[in-house]
């Protein structure tokens, strides 16, 4: 069994190779390399995490020859495997759901590029998930990012090209925060590695050396981290980002770009820092104000938009409110439902993003609201995946997203009134702000249509005489009539896969809770 | 603080060029000034982390005389990290001024804002 130590370092190296082979290669090669490359690491995770699993304490892995205070090391337990695995199965998804529009999004001669970018971002991901090298983990950070901005921006067009300079300026900023913090963290304890470090805190704090130099590394690692993972006063960017990119990147920015910084937060908070010392520096009231602001204002904007990808995006916000939410908190209870909502907004948002497409593919490209009428009658399968989407984002039961919400409710109960009332009446306040805007879009794609039948006759008639009228009005290409048999079987497919994921994270949660609990306990 | 100031003033202007190029790749409308503003924040944190490795009056830690003592040499991570650091920022350059080369030369002005009332205006 010992050769299972090696499947994660060989998940991030194989993604890292493909990338370098993709760019040498035809699109359609480059397209078979990336779904063989993540294949594997799923593959290759659900390994090491039930090895994990049964091992019951995490596994410590030296990069190279030279042991622990110098050299690199990966560290993996349950949840690392378990995230890891999970990364790997929305990539996958995400990419088969975009597939279908690729030819439109994309020029051909540069489809080969996009997969590139995505092979270096996987495998950012996984190093991220993986690492127990606080600069490892930058260079990583900037690597997820340069390849995040290639996913925006492939899709050329004047929106795209500017939310990716958005998004880099906002990154950046980000970035250089967490650079002077892993520097600030270098400074005041003289290593690298996460766990010499929080032996090193912890010599400090016991040894009663003024601390003011230690909160101001906490605030800065962490304002760096919720920089780039858009916590409510820096999500400008997004919207635009999310909204007008690629489906596949849509899906993978929201569900998993950002979810790799909040992970390395966690990790920062657990191993790098030790929770305890995070706690008392008060730092996390911070992000618990945060984290209730953005659950609100992304909800408001959400409601007030008027294009359905751009309102999901906005429901992002408020999503990674929630997840901030938890971190303030500051038990474990908190910490727990916001790692399992990590996984249920992965698995939702994606989704959402997927089937929006699918939904504006059939009312002419149009992804404004007016349009959007009757279209789950026209892609049925594309309307159960939003409506599934929609009731879980909601919360309502037997969906991921009630559990999600069950937990939060349960971590506030515990807390001291000051956090609690707040938390509470916020999080009601939020729900009920999500149901106004995911049940209206529902009850819009719902709609009877018969009340359109004159509309999309007349649709029908001119994209089966006139090819060319065939593009819409935003230069997206009419899909549904030449869509191929194997093609749409895929897309049907995926969504069904996304629904059975999103049911299986609400009906097994206590086995998922039991394992993101066990995790935490091997993090530190 | 202000011996404190006077002993670590490599550090403080390290952090003083931070913030300027932390405001300027924040508050410029204009894309290349940004551009020169993350440049000047990366610089001040390399700056800052060299400043860190750095002990006065010790060498590179390069054995030539067989003196293998580590009182004389300093430590050589730091430097390391910087070099990582310095790659990182030049592919990040590079990028971003490629972008502002398609943005520039689609709409005409490298002011951010301008490009999105222009973008409105398409109302794509």
């Amino acid at each position: 069994m010992d050769l299972v130590r090696n499947l994660p370092a060989i998940s991030i190296l194989i993604c890292m190779f493909a990338a370098i082979i993709s760019s040498g290669l035809k699109g359609k090669a480059a397209r078979v390399l990336n779904t063989v490359v993540i294949l594997t690491v799923l593959a290759f995770s659900l390994v090491s995490f039930v090895w994990c699993i049964s091992l019951g304490a995490s596994v410590v892995y030296v990069m190279g020859i030279f042991p622990a205070p110098w050299g690199n090391e990966l560290r993996f337990g349950v949840l690392e495997t378990g995230m890891a695995l999970f990364f790997s199965i929305i990539m996958l998804l995400s990419i088969w759901g975009g597939r279908h529009k690729m030819k439109d999004e994309v020029a051909t001669d540069k489809e080969y590029l996009y997969y590139v970018f995505i092979n270096l971002l996987f495998s950012s991901l996984l190093a991220l998930v993986y690492t127990n090298d606080l600069f490892t983990a930058y260079v990583f950070v900037e690597i997820n990012t340069i390849s995040a901005c290639g996913i925006i921006v492939i899709r050329e067009n004047g929106r795209t090209i500017e939310a990716g300079v958005r998004y880099m300026i906002m990154s950046l900023l980000g970035s250089g925060l967490l650079l002077l913090g892993i520097m600030m963290t270098y400074d005041i304890t003289g290593h690298l590695l996460m766990s010499n470090i929080q032996e090193a805190v912890r010599n400090i704090v016991d040894s009663g050396q003024p601390l003011i130099p230690l909160v101001v590394t906490i605030a800065l690692l962490t304002t760096g981290l919720a920089i780039k993972s858009a916590l409510f006063p820096f999500h400008s960017w997004l919207p635009d980002a999310y909204g007008y990119s690629t489906v596949s990147s849509a899906a993978i920015l929201s569900s998993l770009v950002s979810k790799g910084y909040i992970f390395l937060l966690i990790k920062i908070f657990y191993r790098v820092i030790g929770f305890d010392i995070v706690y008392s520096s008060r730092l996390l009231n911070v992000l618990f104000v945060f984290g209730l602001i953005a659950m609100i204002s992304g909800s408001m904007s959400a409601i007030r938009e008027n294009d359905i990808r751009r309102m999901i995006a906005f429901s992002s916000i408020a999503q990674i409110g929630y997840i901030y939410m938890g971190f303030g908190m500051g038990t474990k209870a908190g910490m727990v439902a916001s790692i399992f909502h990590i996984l249920s907004h992965a698995a939702t948002k994606s989704m959402l993003f997927v089937s929006a497409i699918g939904l504006t593919d059939v009312s002419k490209g149009s992804r404004h609201f007016v349009d959007l009428t009757g279209s789950a009658h026209r892609n049925r399968i594309a309307g159960i995946g939003f409506l599934v989407g929609s009731l879980s984002m909601v919360g309502i039961p037997m969906f991921s997203g009630f559990i999600s919400k069950l937990q939060f409710m349960d971590a506030a109960v515990s807390l001291s009134y000051k956090k609690m009332l707040p938390a509470l009446i916020v999080l009601g306040i939020s729900t009920i702000l999500n149901a106004i805007y995911f049940m209206k879009t529902v009850l819009r794609i719902y709609m009877p249509a018969d009340k359109l039948g004159a509309n999309r006759a007349q649709a029908d008639v001119v994209t089966n005489t006139v090819p060319a009228a065939r593009i819409g009005i935003n230069g997206i290409v009419e899909e549904k009539d030449r869509l191929v048999f194997p093609q749409e079987k895929l897309y049907g497919t995926v969504i069904i896969l996304f629904v059975i994921l999103n049911i299986a994270l609400g009906v097994c949660s206590n086995t998922v809770l039991d394992w993101i609990r066990a995790g935490l306990g091997m993090f530190s | 603080m202000g011996p404190n100031l006077l002993a670590n003033y490599a550090e403080a202007i390290a952090l003083i060029l931070f913030s300027i190029g932390f405001g300027n790749l924040l508050l410029q409308p204009n894309l290349i000034k940004k551009i020169i503003g993350l440049n000047i924040m990366d610089s001040g944190m390399y700056f800052f982390l060299a400043e860190k490795g750095y002990i006065r009056g010790h060498v590179a830690p390069i054995v030539v005389d067989g003196i293998t003592s580590t009182e004389k040499y300093i430590n050589p991570i730091p430097s390391g990290l910087v070099l990582t650091g310095i790659v990182v920022s030049v592919s990040v350059t590079a990028l971003m001024l490629s972008l502002t080369i398609r943005l520039y030369k689609r709409y005409h002005t490298l002011n951010l804002d301008e490009i999105s009332m222009k973008l409105k205006k398409e109302g794509l």
